[in-house]
């Protein structure tokens, strides 16, 4: 077919062609579709349909109607709610301000010469490669109120006289669920801080060790202001993994002890998908958008940009 | 001010022997270029004396102290790093005044004296600046202002023109060393240009390998380099080598390997029939009627002077580099004849390369 095809559609199908190859607009937007249908598809759509829900009073099974801020109103004098606010400021805060210390201080010490070195750095990044389901059964052993090794352990080390009860007691299931929260999330704090650490150069090191800085003063004045950037843009991203957190929940305590570490992740799964409510789950999701806009903002704008960051020019 | 002794010093990195005894006097207020190719080990020796390389043989007093166990802080002394290592979240005045601000001294004496060392570097108007904001030439006066607003003991330099280009270089090479002569400072410097080292030291020190080639003030260098390496590391263009033998019938005569009769005054009857090199620096060649014949191949004309490259001996002899202070017309091919000027050959032995006189 082709070769009987007359000259003349030849030459114009080439031409169109290269109209395109030519046009960079034309074969720019080309190449952004995939990406752009992507977003709309699974990131859009979802989002504008979560939002849409929150305001119906849609249940599983059920078309909804739309009822304006009636599932807001009913949330805020909703205690169990606002208790899942607060849980998940506690678990939020806890957690990342561990996480942050904790990685900070892994990081400085393999940012030093140890010996294997490469074999440290890998081990460190376990906990972030072991699913978090998997992680999660984990310490629900090493929590199960019968079977704990912590508990055996501090036992036979006579520092205790019987088992403690992690996940049955409110305030020992919110320290619990932190721990293991903070264990999961340490590796990605700590190796983007490494990788932070590697781009002080040395010298500057040495500039500070001659002008008589101590390893304290070097660490305050050098390490830490130079680190800034990377610390705020590491933690952002920790305090929204956290904030968002809900495997580790769900498969640890679902919410309880009397809603002790229900986060507002799970109440809106729990309300939502076995309680059927979705337009009442809707709305506990979207109520996360302001915490999660606002940990954006306030590092974008308080942490990120520093005068000395930006290039050249008065 | 203080002198600094380096008695014996050695540096291995585990088995590999990067330095291997050196001995240096630095004299109070000196003003010393280590200088050497790349690898050397001049970084390294400058960098223990800073201590922030450990000494692994041998020791390094700076004054009456050896300073081999005693942490950098309290050797005062002060470091200006190739790549200025200037701390880019603080200001140029922050910079300058880090030191003090760590010896916690009071606000006003570190900005009286910040703003000293600002005046007498040019900097007064950058002090609220941030590094990036400014340019090479200005981060090297930071760099600098930084060492002298502490008053330590010693300057360090560690090649901190290199990252400048050829203009800025030539002025900065001036600055540092009007400002050695306004503060009488005892300077190390480390570089491995020997324009560098010639023009700014009082003392150069050769290195190579590991292993100090020659001490002397930059003249005597020049003029009666130890050995083989010093001669063709000092000078630009650099020395010509030629390989030959020494005939003493009379008077002293140097036999290139081609066949060609050099002039070589004042050389001992006991070196008849030695195998030799004979050094002879460009600048100290010129044309004369009844000198060795040496066919042009290249002319580089510079304006003030001119650089000939020609083969002696005719189309399969050495090339040789001749600087001629005159113009002339010459075009490749051509045959000059050439000889070198009185006294200025140079003879050092073929196996050792050390100097060999009279």
């Amino acid at each position: 077919m082709a070769d009987i095809a007359a000259p003349g559609a030849r030459a114009r199908s080439r031409s169109w062609w290269s109209g395109i190859g030519q046009g960079r607009h034309v074969l720019g937007l080309l190449f952004l579709l995939p990406a752009a249908v992507f977003l709309l598809l699974f990131l859009t759509y979802p989002l504008g349909l979560g939002v849409w829900l929150g305001f119906t009073d849609t249940r599983i099974g059920r078309d909804g109607v739309f009822v304006g801020l009636e599932n807001y109103e009913l949330l805020w004098i909703d205690s169990v709610f606002w208790l899942a606010v607060f849980n998940t400021l506690l678990y939020t805060t806890g957690a990342s301000i561990l996480k942050f210390g904790l990685g900070l201080w892994l990081a400085l010490l393999l940012n030093q010469h140890l010996p294997f070195k490469a074999f440290f750095r890998a081990v460190v990044l376990l906990p972030w490669v072991v699913p978090t389901v998997l992680s999660a059964i984990a310490f629900w052993w090493i929590f199960d109120a019968q079977f704990s090794i912590l508990s055996w352990a501090l036992i036979k080390l006579g520092l205790i006289d019987q088992n403690i009860n992690f996940l049955g007691d409110s305030t020992n299931a919110r320290a619990s669920v932190i721990a293991a929260n903070v264990w999961r999330g340490i590796p990605f704090v700590a190796i983007s801080l490494l990788a932070g650490l590697q781009t002080i150069p040395p010298s500057l090191h040495e500039a500070a060790t001659l002008d008589g800085a101590s390893g304290w003063q070097r660490f305050r004045y050098i390490t830490l202001p130079m680190l800034s950037p990377i610390i705020a843009v590491v933690m952002t991203f920790s305090v929204l993994f956290t904030f968002t957190d809900f495997q580790l929940i769900y498969v640890l305590t679902r919410g309880g002890p009397l809603n002790a570490t229900h986060l507002m992740a799970t109440l809106s799964f729990q309300r939502a998908i076995p309680g059927g409510q979705l337009g009442e789950g809707a709305a506990i999701a979207v109520a996360m958008i302001p915490f999660l806009l606002a940990a954006i903002l306030f590092s974008y704008f308080g942490l990120q940009r520093r005068k000395w960051q930006q290039g050249g020019g008065d | 001010m203080a002198t600094v002794d380096i008695r014996g010093v050695k540096k291995a990195y585990g088995t590999t022997r990067v330095i291997h005894g050196v001995d240096v006097d630095i004299r109070d207020g000196e003003f010393v270029v280590l200088v050497g190719p790349s690898g050397c080990g001049k970084s390294t020796l400058l960098r223990m004396i800073a201590g922030l390389e450990n000494i692994t043989g041998g020791e390094i007093r700076i004054g009456d102290r050896v300073v081999n166990d005693v942490p950098p802080k309290e050797r005062d002394i002060a470091m200006v790093f190739q790549n200025y290592a200037l701390y880019p979240h603080m200001t140029v005045g922050a910079n300058m005044g880090f030191s003090l601000k760590l010896r916690g001294a009071p606000r006003s004496e570190i900005d009286a004296r910040v703003a000293r060392a600002a005046e007498i570097l040019g900097l007064s108007q950058l002090l609220d600046r941030y590094p990036r904001q400014l340019s090479g030439g200005q981060r090297q006066r930071v760099a600098m202002g930084r060492a002298i607003v502490r008053d330590p003991q010693v300057f360090l330099f560690d090649e901190p023109l290199s990252n400048l280009d050829a203009k800025l270089r030539v002025q900065m090479r001036t600055e540092i060393k009007e400002l050695h002569q306004r503060l009488k400072t005892t300077t190390v410097y480390v570089t491995h240009d020997q324009i560098e080292a010639m023009t700014m030291a009082d003392k150069i020190v050769v290195m190579h390998d590991g292993v100090v080639e020659q001490i002397g003030a930059p003249l005597d260098l020049y003029d009666k380099p130890a050995n083989q390496f010093v001669a063709g590391f000092i000078g630009s263009p650099a020395m010509n080598f030629i390989g030959g033998t020494v005939e003493v019938n009379g008077t002293g005569q140097f036999r290139c390997d081609s066949g060609v009769m050099m002039p070589l005054e004042g050389i001992a009857a006991t070196h008849h029939g030695r195998r030799a090199v004979y050094g002879l620096r460009p600048e100290h060649i010129r044309i004369v009627p009844d000198g060795a014949p040496a066919e042009v191949i290249v002319v580089e004309p510079t304006g003030s002077e001119m650089l000939v490259v020609a083969r002696l001996g005719g189309p399969k002899g050495q090339e040789i580099a001749c600087l001629f202070r005159e113009r002339m017309t010459l075009q490749p091919g051509e045959t000059i004849k050439i000889s070198p000027m009185k006294g200025m050959p140079h003879l050092f032995d073929e196996a050792s390369g050390a100097r060999l006189d009279g």
